[in-house]
């Protein structure tokens, strides 16, 4: 395995056997004795042309277009019925458009890839080396192309189940994909930024519907984020102290909450808070609350929210508690023996020691469960369902988050469109302020300071 | 300086008490809901006035409805058992390369991993629908399993950020030994690496193992009305349906109870791991 060789660098010194394999190839690892090599390279570009004089170009021409014609109702003289003449399906046209345009991308990397094979073999070759056979390549997967080995599954599986389907997805945003415009019956088609303007638009409903629900977006992922992560920490600590006993009886108790489902859990209280649920009577009976009123907990939009991120604590802290256990024990003893000495109290030490070094190995962790929990479906789904509900907002409740907001716009309200809207908004916003906060963390600066 | 310690444990311990209660509350409410004799759904007492065993009994009996517990309970074990495997291997894969490796699309990666891992979740729900129906992968029930266990494996590889956090922690001069010695990367990963990870491995199988158990969006997305197929998250929230909640509310709660214990039994064979840690392993 050569050290890497710019494209620019390659061109200028390769010989035409090699600028070949650009267009077959394969070719200069054919003629310098690579012969699986070039042969897989060969087989892959075979492969390639067959599917694009098959299928490939006509659904590229589909993609500009997404169809023209459309699903029609005939009469037939002869059976007296009516039936449907099936006419273009804008979906699939997408669909295939995107997976054709995506295989197109692959082919050109193969390309190069196939170039620059070429180019090492012709550079050993040049240089009296021996040039390496299948098996030596096939060796090196487990040294130097270690990383291709491990990658290759990994990667696939992510291009194909996260990135063709968010392209597809972020395609829609584009068109008129909504309750009018559904296939097979009915085409839609490309309209530029006009969703987008919508969105915006203060005239319409929708500008008004999405500030608040994105504020509370917003309190939310935060508001949970840290909950959860300081007290499950904390809780952490509480177990491991030394002089705690019954340790992984604690910690059992905890995990309890965890191995239950947590639609379960959730669904569970949702009837527990209930407004004749077992805790508005616990309060009554209690006569803390009169006989007959109740605590309005998912009724009343503030106590709503108040509610959920209390349920939310109850479900996220066990997990938090067992993602740090392992990680707080690997804080180095000297550390703390050395505070220890010097007098240090816990509060100190906590803050000094235990916060820091855990920041370090978790900072993407908690950037990751603050993601999760901007889109954290569950939980407002299963909990208030979105509710109470408004008049005020376009098809979305008081504690909708921009993801269940967006579950309504496509599930229930049929507007893809502006689900995919929602869905870019939503990413725009996380990664500004994810990758704000990461690239400042010293996770990323400097993996290897505690290594 | 004795009682002052006293004072201490004792307070620790009460704390510890009073939020394990809390804790496990709701829990008791389950089972003591899966244990009533009442039918019907939302009741306003905690505890039944009457006991039964009945709702744990039906819900191994065959039904005219639809509603098949032992199947579904059979059908999550094997999409579980296979994705937790198939996440595991990539999520391991892709971390110690991350942690370990040095090549060149490596930041580049991490970055795209963690971009990608913004977008919200099920809004490429509906694109995964239909990438699997022009795959053929709906043609029958078994191989809608099949494509959950591809859905809930498939991206995996992109929730490497923990795993690669504990690989960090272990101190590479161990590694460079190793090296020295003449082992190969490879060697290193499956000699060195992987028995000092015990702890995030047992916890990425284990998280990798609750997603089918848990999961009722994409399994609805997917199996849609084929009811012999449903995982047991979808198989109960159909309990829940306005049909059914009536008659199955209290055998929802049994069957919950069911699928915990698995689940929890998991927890106390693995929880040394969590206890121990990796620091009796490693000392720098």
């Amino acid at each position: 395995m050569g050290e890497y060789v710019s494209l620019k660098e390659a061109m200028k010194h390769s010989n035409i056997y090699t600028k070949l394999s650009l267009l077959i190839f394969g070719f200069g690892n054919f003629i310098h004795g690579q012969i699986v090599r070039g042969l897989l390279f060969f087989i892959l570009e075979v492969a390639y042309i067959v599917y694009m004089a098959s299928f490939g170009v006509q659904s590229l021409i589909n993609f500009t277009t997404l169809g023209t014609k459309t699903q029609q109702e005939v009469f037939n003289e002869v059976t007296q019925v009516y039936e449907y003449i099936s006419g273009d399906n804008s979906m699939l046209f997408l669909l295939y458009g995107v997976v054709t345009i995506f295989l197109t991308l692959a082919i050109l990397i193969c390309a190069v890839l196939s170039f620059k094979s070429g180019y090492e073999a012709q550079r050993m070759k040049e240089l009296g080396k021996k040039v390496p056979k299948f098996l030596d390549d096939l060796r090196s997967f487990k040294e130097g192309r270690l990383h291709i080995a491990f990658l290759t599954f990994p990667i696939i599986g992510i291009v194909l189940f996260t990135i063709v389907p968010i392209v597809f997805m972020i395609c829609i945003a584009f068109t008129n994909y909504d309750h009018l415009h559904q296939p097979p019956g009915n085409l839609f088609t490309w309209v530029g930024l006009e969703n987008f303007k919508n969105m915006f638009s203060m005239s319409g409903g929708l500008a008004s519907t999405f500030l608040p629900v994105l504020t509370w977006t917003i309190i939310w992922a935060i508001a949970s984020t840290f909950s959860c992560y300081i007290l499950g920490m904390l809780l952490a600590l509480l177990i491991n102290k030394q002089t705690t006993k019954f340790k992984s009886f604690w910690r059992f108790l905890f995990c309890l909450s965890v191995a239950v489902p947590s639609f379960v859990t959730l669904l569970t209280m949702r009837s527990v808070f209930n407004t004749n649920g077992p805790m508005n009577v616990l309060l009554r009976d209690l006569g803390i609350i009169g006989k007959t009123s109740a605590i309005p907990f998912f009724t009343d939009p503030t106590i709503a929210k108040i509610t959920i991120i209390l349920v939310n604590i109850w479900i996220g802290v066990p997990f938090t508690m067992l993602t740090t256990t392992g990680i707080l024990q690997n804080i180095p003893k000297e550390l703390y023996e050395a505070a220890r000495v010097d007098g240090a109290k816990p509060v100190t030490i906590f803050r000094k020691i235990t916060l820091p070094y855990m920041l370090f190995v978790t900072t993407p962790y908690l950037i990751t469960t603050f993601a999760g929990n901007i889109n954290n479906f569950n939980v407002i789904f299963l909990l208030s369902g979105g509710g109470p509900d408004t008049l005020e907002y376009y098809y979305a409740g008081k504690t909708d988050l921009l993801v269940t907001w967006l579950y309504k716009l496509t599930i229930t309200q049929k507007d893809y469109n502006l689900g995919s809207v929602i869905g870019i908004l939503v990413f725009v916003i996380l990664a500004t302020i994810s990758l704000l906060t990461y690239r400042r963390t010293n996770a990323y600066k400097d993996e290897s300071s505690f290594q | 300086m004795k009682i002052k310690k006293i004072i201490n444990s004792t307070l620790t311990h009460g704390l510890l008490a009073v939020l394990g209660f809390i804790w496990i509350l709701p829990i008791f409410f389950v089972i003591l809901t899966s244990f009533r004799a009442e039918s019907g759904s939302y009741k306003s007492y905690i505890f039944p006035k009457q006991y039964t065993f009945d709702n744990y009994l039906n819900l191994f009996k065959t039904s005219s409805s639809g509603v098949n517990y032992p199947q579904w309970f059979l059908n999550t074990l094997i999409v579980a058992a296979a994705s937790c495997l198939i996440s595991t291997l990539f999520v391991l894969a892709v971390s110690y390369c991350m942690s370990r490796l040095r090549f060149r699309m490596r930041k580049p990666f991490m970055n795209v991993a963690l971009i990608l891992g913004m977008f919200p979740g099920f809004m490429s729900m509906i694109a995964i629908y239909y990438i699997l129906k022009g795959l053929g992968f709906l043609e029958s029930g078994q191989l809608k399993l099949l494509a959950l266990v591809m859905v809930y494996s498939g991206g995996a590889g992109l929730g490497f950020y923990i795993a690669k956090g504990f690989f960090d922690t272990i101190p590479i001069s161990i590694d460079e030994a190793a090296y020295i010695d003449g082992a190969t990367k490879w060697d290193v990963f499956r000699y060195i690496t992987i028995p000092l990870s015990k702890p995030i491995i047992v916890y990425t199988l284990l998280t990798a193992f609750m997603g089918p158990w848990v999961d009722y969006i994409f399994a609805k997305v997917i199996l849609g009305t084929d009811r012999a197929f449903y995982t047991i998250g979808i198989g109960l929230w159909t309990m829940l349906e306005a049909e059914f909640i009536e008659t199955y509310y209290t055998q929802f709660y049994a069957g919950c109870v069911l699928i915990s214990i698995p689940i929890t039994i998991l927890f106390l064979i693995t929880q040394k791991y969590y206890a121990e840690g990796v620091t009796g392993a490693v000392k720098g």
